[in-house]
């Protein structure tokens, strides 16, 4: 070789050196990986389960998204996308017959494609839809369906649940009324005639009993869900005069309920007790929440959120964007992709490349991950159920303004004494005496 | 014996509803004889604009004893709005057709109209209750009440008896009932059958939105009340016959009493109630109670 060439050698080694330096960062994506990640969103977006539960959960769901997928989520999940890999988000609506909701999961799996579904707000949905993830092997996570059947009557292989069932909102509540009424005499219930309804006042009801068997149960009611009227039902718990009255109403539900017993002092008369009434918290015209009642927030949500970085930005970027700290359902839905996410890269970092399906299944069970509002730990259903603490207070007073309330009393129940350990059926667990429960 | 009180009191509020949302429906169905599936969304846009006008003349500093004159308001402005460009731009072309026609036509309209609530009001829930919680509590037997839903049962009975007068006493009433008897004749007789329809489907309106705007105090108004009310009124109507007033009320009374009764005394069938009243009616009477069989003309 001439010196002329051999001296044009060095820097052509570098530019080519160079360029492949350049070329190994835009290809930050791992190999095998899809151009975009595609996430089916499922929540109410129309009828009465939209306002106060399925658009707070879009909202979520799409506010982190957007973070997600610019880099600016606080770590642990600073990375963008999922592995490196965009998100795109296919919203759907849970409005509709349970049958409707199957055809629709179908449709998102086969014609959109997606490679996972997270959401469901609704009992009736979650158990229906389990099977045939499984059947089209599609990764899907449920958000907020409360009812403890899913992963107690069955298992699932490609189906999880990043936050606690209503064993914890029922169960957890009736120690915080077993706490603050050590003398209860009278319990009575109204809540909604569906699984949801049905399962949190059996825990209920069971848990009080179990502990302190001379109470009676005075009455229990049972509206039909979006009833919309509840006089007589109001009648009948005044007439009773329970000393505490347990209700797992939501939605519009809630508020009309509250709105039709306020004026007729059903709260002065009884101790009523809500385990989702944080939906109360949504802003609208007129919204109030009634002091001197027990207010739930499904875990340690709404007021009662923990202080951690992903809580303080996920919270004050909703605040910004919507004017109000999120209830339960966005931090819910963002647990669920933040897990599915901690999946990904889990499984990514085993292989080094993009995994299959199974491979991140395998990755989340009994997975431990940062959600939105503190630490999920996949334990139960064979790791792939989330168990949570819980917390109560009884509500003081509400700012309209600020859509927030102060609550006293607070009482928090950690996750071993509201969650049943591994392989103990929620019912079997209450029947037995909560062997194993660390309760204060 | 308390219990009987509860159960009557109870019964006859959720009757007075019953009545007031399926008045309107029954009405337009035995003066058209369209089944009009768009009712219930008649009665949600009552509900919303009712909501939507109390808060601003609330918010305008207006005492509360005057919202009631609002709702009143609201109801009419949409009975008045709605109402004739529903009838005149959709309905008037399809009278003629199969009733199954009528039906998918206005359950097209229920859901463009659904659509154009969420456009307008968006999806956050309205709870406008002052109204309702402005006229305080009364007792009965040991048992605080609202006073609102006895000012319902009074609208209702108000209501009941302005179309009942207004059938009975009055020309246009007259008139309505001739082009009930028979459309064809009334026409060749020289009566605006058109102008009579508009005006008879426009009442009806009027009457959907009135249940609406005086049950928003009462409720969150959420999108899906719609849904919910067309489904009791349907089987109201059923039970009374569909076309007649009195029916309406008789259908309401009954429903209202076995489902306050099925409250207090066996909660587990409160659903139950409604329907196997309908499913036991219809069987004996399958035109209702105060129904009649049509004759079909060739």
């Amino acid at each position: 070789m001439s010196r002329r060439s051999s001296a044009l050698m060095i820097p052509l080694l570098l530019a080519v050196a160079g360029s492949l330096l350049a070329v190994d960062q835009t290809s930050a994506q791992p190999p095998g990986a899809p151009k975009e990640l595609k996430i089916g969103v499922v929540s109410f977006l129309s009828g009465p389960g939209a306002p106060h539960s399925g658009i707070p959960t879009r909202q979520g769901a799409e506010l982190l998204i957007e973070a997600l997928n610019a880099g600016q989520v606080p770590p642990p999940h600073d990375k963008r996308g999922i592995g490196g890999v965009p998100i795109k988000a296919v919203y759907t609506d849970e409005a509709g017959p349970v049958d409707r909701q199957v055809t629709e999961f179908r449709r998102l799996v086969l014609d959109e494609k997606v490679n996972l579904v997270v959401g469901y707000i609704s009992s009736a949905n979650c158990p229906a839809i389990a099977p045939v993830a499984d059947e089209l092997r599609t990764l899907t996570v449920f958000s907020i369906c409360g009812t403890q059947r899913v992963f107690e009557d069955a298992e699932y292989k490609y189906v999880f649940r990043t936050r606690a069932h209503q064993i914890i909102d029922a169960l957890g509540i009736a120690r915080y009324v077993l706490a603050v009424k050590p003398d209860l005499k009278t319990i009575a219930g109204i809540n909604q005639d569906y699984a949801w309804g049905r399962d949190s006042w059996a825990t209920f009801s069971d848990t009080i009993l179990q502990v302190k068997p001379d109470v009676r149960v005075v009455d229990a009611l049972w509206p039909k869900l979006f009833a919309g009227d509840y006089s007589a039902e109001i009648t009948k718990l005044l007439a009773a005069k329970p000393a505490v009255i347990f209700s797992s109403l939501w939605g519009g539900d809630l508020e009309t309920f509250v709105a039709q017993a306020t004026p007729r002092g059903l709260f002065d008369q009884s101790l009523v007790v809500f385990t989702v009434a944080d939906n109360l918290l949504v802003p609208g015209p007129g919204r109030f929440v009634p002091t001197r009642t027990v207010f739930g927030a499904r875990g340690l949500y709404g007021p009662l959120t923990p202080d951690t970085p992903l809580s303080r930005w996920f919270g004050g970027e909703f605040r910004k964007r919507h004017g109000y700290f999120p209830i339960h359902d966005p931090f819910n839905v963002a647990a669920s992709i933040l897990g599915a996410k901690a999946a990904f890269e889990k499984a990514l970092a085993a292989t080094g490349r993009w995994p299959t399906v199974e491979e991140v299944v395998k990755a989340f069970a009994h997975l431990e991950y940062e959600g939105a509002a503190g630490p999920i730990k996949m334990t139960l259903g064979k790791g792939h159920q989330a168990v949570e603490p819980v917390g109560f207070g009884i509500v003081k007073s509400f700012d309209p303004a600020t859509h927030e309330v102060t609550l006293e009393q607070v009482k928090t129940f950690r996750v071993e004494c509201v969650n049943p350990p591994a392989g103990v059926k929620s019912v079997d667990w209450i029947r037995q005496g909560f062997p194993g429960a660390v309760c204060p | 014996m308390e219990r009987l009180v509860y159960i009557a009191v109870d019964g006859v509020i959720f009757a007075s509803w019953l009545f007031l949302v399926s008045l309107g429906l029954t009405f337009i169905y035995g003066v058209l004889r369209v089944l009009n599936v768009a009712h219930g969304s008649l009665y949600a846009l009552g509900a919303y604009m009712g909501s939507s006008l109390v808060l601003l003349f609330l918010r305008a500093g207006y005492p509360t004893a005057l919202s009631y004159l609002v709702l009143l308001g609201a109801a009419l402005l949409i009975g008045l709005t709605v109402g004739p460009f529903l009838e005149r731009v959709f309905l008037r072309r399809i009278y003629l057709k199969e009733e199954v026609l009528v039906l998918l036509l206005t359950f097209a309209i229920s859901l463009m109209l659904e659509d154009v609530i969420k456009l307008v009001w968006g999806v956050e829930p309205y709870l406008v209750n002052a109204p309702y919680l402005a006229l305080g509590q009364v007792k009965v037997a040991g048992v605080a009440y609202a006073v609102y839903p006895f000012l319902l049962t009074g609208i209702a009975v108000a209501a009941g008896t302005l179309v009942w007068a207004t059938m009975a006493r009055t020309r246009f009433g007259r008139l309505v009932v001739s082009v009930i008897e028979d459309r064809e004749i009334s026409a060749a007789s020289g009566v605006n059958v058109p102008l009579v329809f508009t005006f008879a489907f426009t009442l009806g309106a009027i009457l959907a939105a009135l249940g609406g705007a005086f049950t928003a105090p009462m409720i969150s108004v959420v999108p899906g009340v719609a849904v919910e009310v067309i489904v009791l009124a349907f089987a109201v109507a059923a039970i009374g016959g569909l076309g007649s007033i009195e029916g309406a009320a008789i259908g309401a009374l009954l429903v209202g009493l076995l489902r306050a009764a099925a409250v207090h005394l066996a909660p587990e069938l409160d659903l139950l109630a409604i329907y196997a009243v309908m499913a036991l009616v219809l069987l004996v009477r399958p035109y209702g109670l105060f129904g009649r069989a049509e004759v079909r003309r060739i």
